[in-house]
Formats: C-alpha cells, sequence, structure tokens
C-alpha cells in the first residue's frame, strides 16, 4: 500500500475527503465497500480463493497432458468429424483387416473393413476390445530392469554387448522367441538376424496354435498347405468339433459366408445344412440343424466310418448319404483341436466327396515359416535347460504363463544369462526376465499381416505411442545395429511400393495382388496311426471367448462380456453336465479338484447343458498373476493341466469335489423360455407350408389416431438364422455408446450396463437341448411403457421414432425400467463410468454423452450415427441413403444379422425385411409396437433324419 | 342421527371422570408427572436408530442408490415396499379422526389424537423414501410444476407425478387437521404450564386461543370442514399410490382391484400400527380409563373387516390371473406362491389372512396380549405384502433371461430400521410435549356422559 509513490487524481483523493469517498461509493457501488474496507477485502479475497478452489475442483479432471492448437490445421483434419484409417489387428499372427475411427488423432472405435477378405466389415468381440487395450493404463509403460525402472539407451547398451559377444559364436547362444509370424517385415528382419548370426535359431510358439493343421496336411499330402474354406459354396457342411464360426484366422469370413447361404427371403427357401459333432458345445453346434455330441477322441472313429468303414451310429448314414448327393458342394471340416491324423482322413474325405477347388482350396502357407510350434517351445526349453542359450529374446507372447504344463519354460528360463522381454505388458514372462521392453499397441506401429488367405494388409498407426513403447520393427533394427530406424521406412523398404501404390495400400487396407497362391495338392497315401483312444473322463481345452489365450486378460469390456454360451462374466469355470453335477452334488460355482495326468488345478464349475457326462471342458486365458489391475485373479489357469502331447483334450481326468464355492457372475440366471414364444423357430418344410407361422401383429385398437412419421421411421430387423450368438456386437455396442464396465460384484448383483444383450435359451433335453440366441436392444417400442411413466419426461419419442433418452432431465426413478416389458434399459446405480483414469478418457466417443451415477440409459439405435447422416444429407439437400446409417451393433456383425434403416423408405432392406411373412415383434401381445422385429429362425434339417 | 347403540358394552372412557380430572390427568404427563424410566429407554433406542437412518442417508446421498441390493429388473427395492407401507399406516390416522368425526364414532375420541400423530409422522417416513430412492435426489424438483427456462413441465401421465400431489396434500392436510386440533389443547398447557419456557412455547403455538364462545364455534367448523377435506384423501391416498402399480404393465401390479384392495389393506395396517402403539402407552401411562377395552375391541374389528377385504383381494389377484388366460399373469401367481419368494406369500397369508380370524371371538379382542401380537403381524405381514407385490412381480416378469433375484443390503436394512427409529422418536417426542389425547375432544364426551346422567336423552355430539 504505501511502497512506491502514490500518485492522486485530485485534491479530494488526496484529502480521501468525505464527498471524494461517496464518488466511489456512487461510482463502484459495490467493490468500493469491498476495496476501502479492510475486512470486506479480506472476504473477498476468501471468496475469490473458494471459488478458484471450486474452479480447481473441477479442473482436476481435466487433461493434464499439454494440449497444442492447430495453428495450420492440418488436411483432412476437421474437428468433431471422424477420420477412418484401414489397418489390421493381427491374432495369433493372422491379421484381420480393420478400419478405425479416429477423432482428433485418437483412435474411438474399431470396425472391420469391408476391403478385408478375413472380415468383410465386420469384426469380433476382440477386435472390438482391442481399442480399449491401447488405453490401458495398465500396460507396460517404461523399460524395466528386473523391476526397476529403467531407459532405451541403457538397455541397447545391454543388449549390445550381448550381441557382441553373440558375434564373436556366430549366435550360438541366441535365440528369439516369436508367436505365429506372418508379418513380411518381421520374418524379414528376423531371417536378417539370422544371416548375420547363422547359428542363432527362431522358435514359434503360440498357445491357440495351428500344429495340428499343419501336421494334417503334411500326413495327407507330403507339404504344409493352408487349407480355405469356400463356405459360400457348399450346401452341406459337417463339422467335426470344428467351431469354425468362431475359432480360427478365417472365422467372419466363414460365418458371413455360412449365414448367406441361410437367408430366406422372398420365396427363396435354400438354405445350407449344417452338421455339427461335437465334443463340447460351441456356438456352431448351437446354430448347426443337427448336432451330435460324441468324444473328442471318437471323431476319429467318425472319421473312419465316414470314409467307408461301417458305421457305427445311426446318423452316420444319413449324414454320408447328404454329402455324397452334395458332391463338390458339401465341405467337412475338422477341428483345430482334432489330431493331425483326423485332418488328414478329413482331407482324403473332402477329397473323395470331390470338393477339393471347390468348397475347400489348398493354399500356400500364409506364416512366413511353419513350424510345429510346440516341438519348437520343446527344443527351445530343451537347449535352455542344456545351458547353449545365452540371450533370449522374447518378442511378445506370454511363454512363462502360456507354455504346456510338462515343458517347464519358466524353469528353463532362469538357465540363460540375459533374458529381454518385449511386450504390451509387464506379465508372467516380463517377471523372470532381465529386461523387459514396452511394446507399441498395433494402433501405435507401422507394421504388416497377413490373413487367412494369404491377402496382406500395412498396418498403419492411429495415434503415437502412448507410452515409451517400441515396435517389435525398432526393436529388431536396433539388433540388426539400425538404431533409432522408424517402423514406417523399415515397413516400406520391405514392400518396395512406389508412392501411389503405398497410398492406395493404405488406404485400401490390403495390398492387392498378395493373396497366397493356390496350390494343387496331391492325395498320397499315408497310414494313419490311430491315436489312442483314452478312457475315463475327457479333459478339453478351448481358448477363452474372451481373453483368448490370455492376452486380452485386462480389458475390461471382455472381461464383462457375456461368454457366448455360458454368459458368465470375469470368470473362466469348468464345463461340467447337469448329469454329472447331479451325480457329484455340486451347483454352480462349487469348486471341484480336476487331476489330470498327475497335475492337479481346483476350478469352480459351472453346468452346461449339451456337454457331455464324461467330459468337462476348461477355458484358457484365465488365472492370470501378473496382468493389471482387472485381469490379475480372475478365474483359474487351465494352463497348468495342459500338456504338450495332449494339448487338446485327453482322457482319464479325475474330479473331486472340494466343498468349496467360487462366486460366478453370469448375466442370465434363467435359461428357459418358461413356454413363451420368445424365440420363434421351424423347420424350413413347415415354413413353405406356413411362410407366416412365426408373423402374430396384433393391431390393437386405440382411441387415439398413431403419429404419422412423415419424414424418416427408423426401425431394425434381426435375423435369428443369421445370428450365430458370438456377441460381437455386445462389444460393439459397449465401444461406440461410452458403456461403463462395472466389475464382477456389481454384475452378481444385476447391474451390467450392457444396451444389446444375447439372450440364450435352451430347450429340450439336458443332454442335448436345442441352443437359441437371440439378441435384444431396445424395441423402440411405438408404444413404448416406458415413456408413459417417466414422471419427469426424461424419455420420450422422438419424430422419427425413436424412443430416446434425456440424461440430462433423468432423475432416476427407474419406473421405465419396471414397466419395460424387454428390461433393455440400464441404470447407473453407482458411478459406474470412469471418468477420472487420463488414458481411459480418451477412448470416449465424444458424441455420446459419459453417463454419471443416477441415469438410466439403452440402446439409442445410435442416435449419433443418424444425426450424423441425417445432417450431411441434409447439408446435400437429399434423403438419408438406405444402409448409410449402420449403428455399431449390425456393423459389427459377422453375419449381417442385425438390419437398420428407414421403414418409410419403400426400397429399404429394412421395409423388405420386415415385410417377410416369418417377421415378428417380440412381445407384440403387450401392444407395445416394437421397432425392432425378428425373423424367426428357420433351420433346414435333414429330412431323412426327423426324429 | 346414527350413533352407536347406548354402550350396553364397554363405555368410551372410565367412571368417575370430570371436566378437572381429564385435564389434570392428560396434561400431566406432559407438564408435572416425571417422564417414566421406559420412556427414556424407549427414546433413546428408537434415537439410535433414527442416527443410523441419518448415516444410511449420508452413505446413500455420497455413493448412490447402488449401496442398497436394487438391481435391474427389481429396480425397486425396499425403498418403495417401506414407502407404500408408511403411507398406509399414516391412513388409519385420518380414518379415526376425520371419517369417524364425521360418523360421529365417539369412541374414537381418546385415540384420535395420537393416531393422528401417528399419521403425520409415517407421513414423514413415508415422505422421505420417495426423494431417497432417486438416482439423482439433488434434482427432485424436476417432479414438481414450476416455471423453468426449458418450458418443462412434469409429466402428467405418470402415476408418479400424481403421487407427488397426493402425498403432499395429505402431509398437508393431515397436519392442518392435527394442529387444528390441537389449539385449544395448547391452550389448556399454557395456562397450566409452571415453566415460562413452556407457557411461552405453548402460548405461541396456541394463537391467543382464549377458550371463548365464539373461538369454540369456529374451531369447531374449521375442524369440521378439514374432517370433511381429510376424509376423501382417505381413499385417495392410496389409490393413487396404487396407480404407481397398476398403470404399469408387470404382471402383478396391473390390476384394477389394486385402489380398493390397496386402501383396505392401509387402513388395515394402520389399525394394527394404532393397536401397536396404544397398547403400550395406556399401560404405561395409566391411560386404561381413557382408552378402553372398547377402543381396543372396535380397533380388532376393524382389523377384522379390512382383514377380510385384503384377503378377498389376494383371492380375486389369483382367480383374475387365472381367469385371464394370460400366460404371463398364470405364471406370476404360480411364482408368486411357488417361487423363490414364496415364502413371502405364505408369511403374508399367515399374517393377513389367518391372524386376523381370532377376532372373531370376544374373548381375543378382549385379550391385550393376543390384540397386540396380532397388531404386530399385521404390522409385518402388511410390510411383506408390499414387498411380494413390488419385488415378487419385478424378479420374474416377461423374458425370463432377464429375471433376476434381490437380496436386500445393510443399507437397505439401515433404511428401512432407520425409519421405525424416526417414527418412533417422533412418536415419543409427541407424547413428551403434547397432550397425546384431546383434553377438549375428552370433555365434551365428559359433558355428554354427564348430560346423559341427568336422563337427558342421548342429542349428539355439539
Amino acid at each position: 500500500m504505501n511502497s512506491g509513490k502514490q500518485y492522486w487524481r485530485s485534491l479530494e483523493e488526496r484529502a480521501q475527503s468525505k464527498e471524494f469517498q461517496e464518488w466511489v461509493h456512487r461510482e463502484f457501488p459495490v467493490d468500493a465497500s469491498i476495496w476501502e474496507d479492510e475486512v470486506s477485502r479480506r472476504q473477498f479475497l476468501k471468496m475469490m480463493g473458494a471459488s478458484l478452489a471450486l474452479a480447481g475442483l473441477t479442473a482436476c479432471q481435466m487433461p493434464q497432458e499439454k494440449i497444442v492448437p492447430y495453428v495450420k490445421q492440418p488436411e483432412e483434419i476437421i474437428p468433431g468429424k471422424p477420420l477412418f484409417f484401414a489397418t489390421a489387428m493381427p491374432l495369433s499372427g493372422y491379421a484381420m483387416g480393420l478400419l478405425v475411427w479416429s477423432y482428433e488423432g485418437r483412435p474411438t472405435k474399431i470396425e472391420g473393413n469391408p476391403e478385408h477378405p478375413a472380415s468383410l466389415g465386420a469384426t469380433d468381440a476382440l477386435a472390438q476390445g482391442s481399442v480399449l487395450q491401447l488405453y490401458d493404463p495398465d500396460r507396460a509403460q517404461a523399460v524395466t530392469e528386473a523391476g526397476e525402472i529403467s531407459d532405451w539407451p541403457s538397455f541397447f547398451n545391454d543388449l549390445d554387448a550381448a550381441m557382441a559377444d553373440q558375434r564373436i559364436k556366430n549366435g550360438a547362444g541366441l535365440r528369439i522367441l516369436t508367436g505365429t509370424v506372418t508379418s513380411p517385415t518381421l520374418s524379414r528382419q528376423i531371417e536378417a538376424i539370422l544371416r548375420k548370426f547363422p547359428a542363432a535359431r527362431w522358435h514359434q510358439y503360440e498357445p491357440v496354435n495351428r500344429d495340428n493343421i499343419r501336421a494334417g496336411s503334411q500326413m495327407a499330402f507330403g507339404e504344409i498347405v493352408e487349407p480355405v474354406y469356400r463356405v459360400d459354396k457348399a450346401d452341406v457342411i459337417l463339422s467335426l468339433d470344428a467351431d469354425f464360426l468362431m475359432e480360427g484366422p478365417g472365422r467372419i469370413r466363414y460365418a458371413r459366408d455360412f449365414a448367406n447361404r441361410r437367408r430366406v427371403r422372398n420365396g427363396q427357401t435354400a438354405m445350407n445344412r449344417l452338421y455339427a459333432v461335437e465334443s463340447t458345445p460351441t456356438n456352431t453346434g448351437a446354430v448347426a440343424d443337427h448336432r451330435f455330441s460324441v468324444r473328442a477322441d471318437e471323431i476319429e472313429g467318425i472319421v473312419h466310418e465316414l470314409s467307408g468303414g461301417s458305421p457305427t451310429r445311426s446318423w452316420v448314414g444319413p449324414v454320408l448319404r447328404d454329402l455324397e448327393a452334395h458332391r463338390g458342394s458339401s465341405l467337412v471340416v475338422p477341428g483345430d483341436q482334432q489330431p493331425p491324423v483326423v485332418h488328414a482322413l478329413v482331407h482324403a474325405l473332402n477329397h473323395a466327396l470331390g470338393n477339393v477347388g471347390h468348397t475347400i482350396i489348398y493354399n500356400q502357407p500364409v506364416e512366413a515359416r511353419p513350424t510345429d510350434q510346440t516341438e519348437s517351445l520343446r527344443e527351445l526349453v530343451n537347449e535352455m535347460r542344456g545351458s547353449k542359450v545365452d540371450l533370449l529374446v522374447i518378442l511378445g507372447g506370454n511363454p512363462a504363463y502360456d507354455a504346456p504344463a510338462d515343458i517347464p519354460f519358466a524353469e528353463a528360463m532362469t538357465k540363460v544369462n540375459l533374458r529381454i522381454h518385449l511386450g504390451l505388458y509387464q506379465d508372467e514372462t516380463s517377471w523372470l526376465c532381465h529386461w523387459h521392453a514396452p511394446e507399441t499397441h498395433f494402433l501405435e506401429t507401422w507394421s504388416d499381416a497377413r490373413a487367412f488367405d494369404g491377402t496382406a494388409t500395412i498396418m498403419q498407426p492411429l495415434i503415437a505411442p502412448l507410452y515409451e513403447g517400441k515396435s517389435v520393427h525398432e526393436f529388431l533394427a536396433a539388433m540388426l545395429d539400425q538404431p533409432g530406424r522408424k517402423s514406417h521406412d523399415i515397413v516400406r523398404e520391405t514392400w518396395k511400393l512406389d508412392d501411389n501404390r503405398w497410398h492406395a495400400a493404405l488406404h485400401d487396407g490390403v495390398v492387392p495382388d498378395t493373396k497366397s497362391r493356390q496350390k494343387n495338392v496331391t492325395l498320397r497315401k499315408f497310414s494313419a496311426p490311430s491315436s489312442p483312444s483314452h478312457s475315463g473322463t475327457e479333459i478339453i481345452f478351448r481358448h477363452d471367448p474372451g481373453t483368448y489365450d490370455g492376452q486380452f486378460a485386462n480389458v475390461g469390456w471382455l472381461q464383462e462380456w457375456p461368454k457366448p454360451l455360458t454368459r458368465l462374466t470375469w470368470d473362466n469355470a469348468a464345463w461340467i453336465s447337469p448329469v454329472t453335477a447331479h451325480r457329484m452334488g455340486v451347483e454352480n460355482g462349487d469348486v471341484v479338484e480336476l487331476k489330470y495326468q498327475g497335475r492337479s488345478l481346483e476350478a469352480p464349475v459351472w453346468i452346461v447343458p449339451g456337454q457331455r457326462d464324461d467330459a468337462v471342458t476348461v477355458h484358457l486365458g484365465y488365472g492370470r498373476t501378473k496382468s493389471g489391475r482387472v485381469g490379475t485373479g480372475a478365474g483359474f489357469n487351465a494352463y497348468t493341466l495342459r500338456t504338450a502331447d495332449a494339448p487338446w483334450f485327453g482322457g482319464g481326468l479325475e474330479i473331486r469335489k472340494t466343498g468349496k464355492h467360487y462366486p460366478l457372475s453370469t448375466v442370465q440366471h434363467h435359461q428357459n423360455m418358461e413356454g413363451r414364444d420368445l424365440v420363434r423357430v421351424a423347420p424350413i418344410e413347415e415354413f413353405i407350408r406356413n411362410p407366416s407361422f412365426a408373423h402374430n401383429e396384433v393391431d390393437q385398437p386405440s382411441l387415439y389416431p398413431g403419429y404419422a412419421y412423415t419424414d424418416y421411421k427408423w426401425g431394425m430387423s434381426i435375423d435369428l438364422t443369421a445370428c450365430i450368438g458370438c456377441g460381437a456386437c455386445v462389444v460393439a455396442c459397449q465401444a461406440e455408446n461410452n458403456i461403463a464396465v462395472v466389475g464382477k460384484e456389481q454384475v452378481a448383483k444385476g447391474r451390467h450396463m450392457h444396451w444389446i444383450r444375447i439372450d440364450r435359451y435352451y430347450e429340450g433335453s439336458l443332454e442335448s437341448p436345442d441352443t437359441f440366441f437371440e439378441p435384444v436392444p431396445c424395441m423402440h417400442c411405438e408404444n413404448a411403457p416406458c415413456e408413459l411413466v417417466c414422471p419427469v419426461g426424461a424419455t420420450v419419442h422422438t419424430d422419427d421414432g425413436l424412443n430416446a433418452m434425456i440424461y440430462n432431465r433423468c432423475i432416476g426413478t427407474r419406473y421405465c425400467s419396471n414397466n419395460c416389458p424387454y428390461k433393455v434399459r440400464r441404470f447407473n446405480f453407482l458411478q459406474f463410468s470412469d471418468i477420472k483414469t487420463p488414458s481411459r478418457k480418451l477412448q470416449y466417443n465424444p458424441n455420446v454423452t459419459v453417463r454419471n451415477r443416477g441415469v438410466m440409459e439403452k440402446c439409442t439405435y445410435c442416435i449419433q450415427r443418424i444425426e450424423s447422416a441425417k445432417i450431411t444429407a441434409e447439408l446435400q439437400d437429399r434423403r438419408v441413403h438406405d444402409g448409410e446409417i449402420v449403428p455399431a451393433c449390425a456393423q459389427a456383425c459377422p453375419t449381417r444379422a442385425i438390419v437398420f434403416g428407414d421403414i418409410n423408405d419403400k426400397a429399404s432392406e429394412v421395409r423388405q425385411l420386415k415385410a417377410q411373412p416369418h417377421d415378428y415383434g417380440l412381445l407384440v401381445e403387450l401392444n407395445t409396437r416394437p421397432r425392432t422385429t425378428y425373423l424367426a429362425r428357420i433351420r433346414n434339417p435333414n429330412p431323412e433324419m426327423k426324429t | 342421527m346414527p350413533s352407536m347403540p347406548p354402550p350396553a358394552e364397554e363405555p368410551v372412557v372410565g367412571p368417575g371422570y370430570t371436566y378437572a380430572s381429564v385435564t389434570e390427568k392428560i396434561s400431566a404427563i406432559v407438564l408435572t408427572r416425571r417422564t417414566p424410566r421406559f420412556w427414556w429407554a424407549a427414546f433413546s433406542t428408537a434415537f439410535l436408530f433414527f442416527l443410523l437412518l441419518q448415516v444410511a442417508i449420508g452413505y446413500l446421498f455420497y455413493k448412490g442408490v447402488g449401496i442398497w441390493g436394487i438391481n435391474i429388473p427389481v429396480a425397486w427395492g425396499f425403498a418403495i415396499v417401506n414407502f407404500v407401507w408408511w403411507i398406509g399406516i399414516g391412513h388409519a390416522g385420518t380414518l379415526i379422526s376425520a371419517f369417524l368425526l364425521l360418523m360421529r364414532q365417539e369412541w374414537r375420541t381418546s385415540i384420535n389424537r395420537f393416531a393422528e400423530a401417528m399419521t403425520l409422522f409415517a407421513v414423514a417416513c413415508a415422505g422421505l423414501f420417495p426423494l431417497l430412492h432417486l438416482g439423482r435426489p439433488w434434482v427432485f424438483y424436476f417432479l414438481l410444476p414450476y416455471p423453468d427456462t426449458m418450458r418443462l413441465w412434469p409429466q402428467w401421465r405418470s402415476p408418479l407425478v400424481w403421487d407427488v400431489f397426493a402425498v403432499s396434500t395429505y402431509a398437508t392436510v393431515s397436519f392442518l387437521f392435527w394442529y387444528v386440533g390441537l389449539i385449544p389443547d395448547l391452550g389448556s398447557m399454557r395456562d397450566r404450564a409452571r415453566n415460562r419456557f413452556a407457557r411461552a412455547l405453548y402460548g405461541m403455538l396456541a394463537m391467543g386461543w382464549r377458550g371463548a364462545a365464539r373461538h369454540w364455534h369456529r374451531h369447531q367448523i374449521a375442524y369440521l370442514l378439514l374432517a370433511g377435506l381429510a376424509t376423501p384423501l382417505v381413499v385417495s391416498v392410496h389409490s393413487v399410490v396404487s396407480f404407481d402399480f397398476t398403470i404399469a404393465i408387470v404382471p402383478g401390479w396391473h390390476s384394477t382391484i389394486f385402489p380398493p384392495y390397496f386402501v383396505a389393506g392401509a387402513i388395515f395396517s394402520g389399525f394394527a400400527m394404532v393397536l401397536s402403539l396404544a397398547i403400550p402407552i395406556r399401560k404405561i401411562y395409566h391411560l386404561e380409563d381413557l382408552i378402553t377395552m372398547r377402543h381396543l375391541d372396535n380397533s380388532a374389528k376393524i382389523l377384522l373387516a379390512t382383514g377380510l377385504m385384503v384377503s378377498y383381494g389376494y383371492l380375486m389377484e389369483i382367480f383374475t390371473s387365472w381367469y385371464s388366460g394370460n400366460t404371463f399373469e398364470q405364471y406370476m401367481s404360480h411364482n408368486r406362491m411357488f417361487g423363490p419368494y414364496a415364502p413371502v406369500f405364505w408369511s403374508v397369508i399367515f399374517c393377513n389372512v389367518l391372524s386376523p380370524q381370532v377376532f372373531w371371538f370376544k374373548k381375543m379382542r378382549q385379550n391385550i396380549a393376543v390384540l397386540f401380537i396380532v397388531s404386530i403381524i399385521v404390522n409385518l405381514g402388511m410390510w411383506l405384502e408390499r414387498f411380494m407385490i413390488v419385488v415378487g412381480s419385478l424378479h420374474r416378469d416377461f423374458l425370463p433371461s432377464a429375471w433376476h433375484m434381490y437380496y436386500p443390503t445393510f443399507w437397505d436394512l439401515a433404511t428401512l430400521f432407520g425409519s421405525v427409529g424416526l417414527f418412533v422418536t417422533l412418536m415419543f417426542l409427541f407424547i413428551r410435549v403434547l397432550p397425546m389425547i384431546s383434553i377438549s375432544e375428552m370433555r365434551e364426551l365428559v359433558g355428554e356422559k354427564e348430560e346423559e346422567a341427568a336422563e337427558t336423552p342421548a342429542g349428539g355430539v355439539s
């Protein structure tokens, strides 16, 4: 106050006269008092402090990262407008082509690439979940040495020293372990290393591998070929323990091709027929026209019976006759889990049926170096135990966790002088390594990969690495004395494309003319060494549909995603049959001890109708001990029972009740339709006799005239014949609509948030039930019961027929949910949305509100996509084209079972579908007049086998 | 003029009472007699539960309604059960004070005051729950029609909006009726209080009551008018509450029998609560002469009558669900009787249908212990009935895939017992500071008795 010169404006001011004071008051009536009065000024400062603190509180949730405005806006980027980039997701080495939504440089949502043969525009749940993995805060973020944070230069120093040692020995102590490699760039780099270090070895191991397929073709043809099925050309398909709609690199393509042959439309009634012979229930079995349950070790005998043996099972004859009646258009698919001899015999069978070249073709292998992976790993472990390995470089994968129990990888590792692991997570393997180097996520790096038919995709990064990760290419470049080379340059060098073709390949997501060459194979005589049939209870290993081999264990979406058949979340469980459960006196969640080949494991049971009484199925990919906050501790680790000689099934399992109980969370407690007409099914003959067997439109009278929809009138049609229950739509919806993950306990309480669910019902006997899938999103009822009862009008009808939810207005009475007969409304009972984790927030779709505690939410038909298309159409002065709006569920659907569009548009696909005679609405007798309707499931059983 | 037949049975007031002794006896409880130990024990216990309620509410606001056991499909749980239960309990008070006043049932006199207090406190407890159960209670005012800048109104087709009006009207009228009835007594209290503070307080509350003839005249008119206003509420409030269920399409809710059945149930539970309260109080405060066996006997008869109505309701629900031929309705009835919540159903049958049947016998109606036990059983039964309706219907509705059980959590129970604590706390405060029996009306009764004794033909109440 008294420092410096005091200037005064007038004499009065100088004198601080009363008049001056008054004048100040008049001029600044409020502030004057504050500034003049000591106490008040303090108060003012306090107030200011308080409001700053409040402002600060809200700022706590703002991103901490430096943000930079666009001084010059980059070409193509318009804030708020998404861009799509083509890339691919590698899974067990094989690519699935993707288009990724990017908002201002943030990838938020994954779609399939319509140009890509393995996707055709669709995806599966794993691909949908992979974007959350990108933003996982538990990913490895820094280079660590023995668990301590270090940096790349120190790491490279160590690596260089070790490589220098190896140079002297020609690389005799160097071992590189990867998963399946289809990437031309990666294989080129590894080959370069092997050239430089001739004595070094490259091993490959995938826990979910295709050893049987390779060995089978080796046995049948004397060479390794890649069988590719043309499901679109098959009239009769026999699956021998093959879940080909849900497993393997071609699954999405096969599912589409399969469904395309089953669409009964406009009097077209030709359908393919699927027989599923299987050892454990699968989705393929659930959608099959006939399902036969056999032991896994009986498949071989069945192939012999089909190949001319004397049938012992009543159904083998008719199936064989059906296959023979469709020579050249039938297809026998052996399961990946079946031993090589089954594959070889099936090759012969397909050959005999004249299918080769028609429904099955043989290609050059897609893999860069096809290897018997189990043997490869065994060899590596033997060498490590013999102390022949000085430097072990593990590129991805988690062998310490997923190696077979009789190949003691983790133990053998400790004999290696320097162990290095490049991986997305600090996992079980990293903790046993000297160095862990963080790997980039596939959305963060340049790379390439090939699809099941060989088509190559150049993967582009959607975002700069979030953490300090390096791609495998950069890592290998450093090993090749080219440190600092960028992935882009390395990949570009592989492809040698000129700028135009390079850009075209990036744009399309496929590199032209990279399909594998077809191979003409000749069946050679092979002695089929009958694999020993085993006795006692069978144990069957399958990968988990959600965590796959364990690599997605820390992805919340995939953990909370109800597994298609069990609808179980957050855990795996030992599947047992209802009879076994009854015999043992166990219920769901009771822990049993599984004893197999001298190893034992405790696991909770899950009773699965259709499971064989003499078989227990366990799923790999759980029981992680070093995963992250989400994945660690979930489920039990079935790898501890899995051996190299019988990786997929084996006999002699002992199962014992322990008396313990483990809580399991499922989203569906009641599996029976209680005689209600929820899923309507008929064989094709009945459909031909009475096409409108399912149709149930009830026109109930009303005193009020209906609303005239003069503009758009949105609607959805779901084809239950096409739906294979894969659940891709569930995760797609979650990703698109910022749906929260609630956790295992909340799921157990019945509070999961999925906007679309796939109900799974059983009918018939417990031993061989019919399984039905029914996707249930919001029905957007014309007479929506929810709208009537909301006291604040927070859920209302739009003029284009949507049942809209206004989050701001919702006060959370939950009355709407009570009155919703479909129970598709979801409530934020607690603060479920993660609004704190910075990296998590990057994934949120900016066009969808993140809901907080206390509000109701539900399917909107992806209103953000509808509005965006409407705005675009309006700007171009036209109507929205049919197919221009695709909700997330429909976009992800491999079989295009979900179709959305304008019912007012006479030419729209959805209108055509709703005009089909077998269109029906769920619970229409309640006069809800749902907008989402179903096409009844039509099956094509063999007339000869009618029971 | 309809009047009870001359009391050949029990009198409504014990013999030998005069104006002075009535006033003395009732006011002394508050003003001069030592507060009994029982009061302290009961009050402090209840207060502990009230504190528990506050903790439960605090935690609820901090975390959200997810601390309760509710889920999808059972999105309404204890909160709504408690709400309906408390509202129902309130009904007996209004019925006794207003309806029976209009019907000139003079036996109501000694129990009407605390029955009205009971109504008020029950409505206070009930009123908490619709607010607590909101997902976002801080925007509860969206339920009110206020001029907002977005020109948004409540959605009038929703019974929850009707509820807001029904319950707030009910609370207002109940309070006015109770308070207007209290005014002459507050005057007496003011005059008799020794303590300066008490005198000032009662004086303020008495609003200048002097007992002048004009005061009495206007008071009587106002009282009767309010009684006239309150009487339809006995029927309307619980009918509106029942609309919360009947308007919905949920099997087990969507039923036209609900309004009368809810009203009967409300009176049933209300009288049970009156008995549960009156029996211990009359014992502790030695009010056997004022709250006589006649009162208890009549209450028991009402319990029996309304219990039979409620039983008819149960029967008709089952009958119509069968008769409708509707799968969902039939399943609902079956599930109610044999499903996972079957014990609730059979307990309801025992509590609400079987237990009141003992009141066919006069001996039972005259047995204090039986009366008390049955009243408690009925209270419990009516709570269970609401549980059966709310949870039992929601947990299995149309699509079996969505079926899910509901289990209450600690916080559900804390809120329920906490609200009982609040109710009892308020009740005991009331007993402590206000005349729990209407002095003026009792004096009227005594006056009439004297007139009767002087061989004047009974002429009804003035």
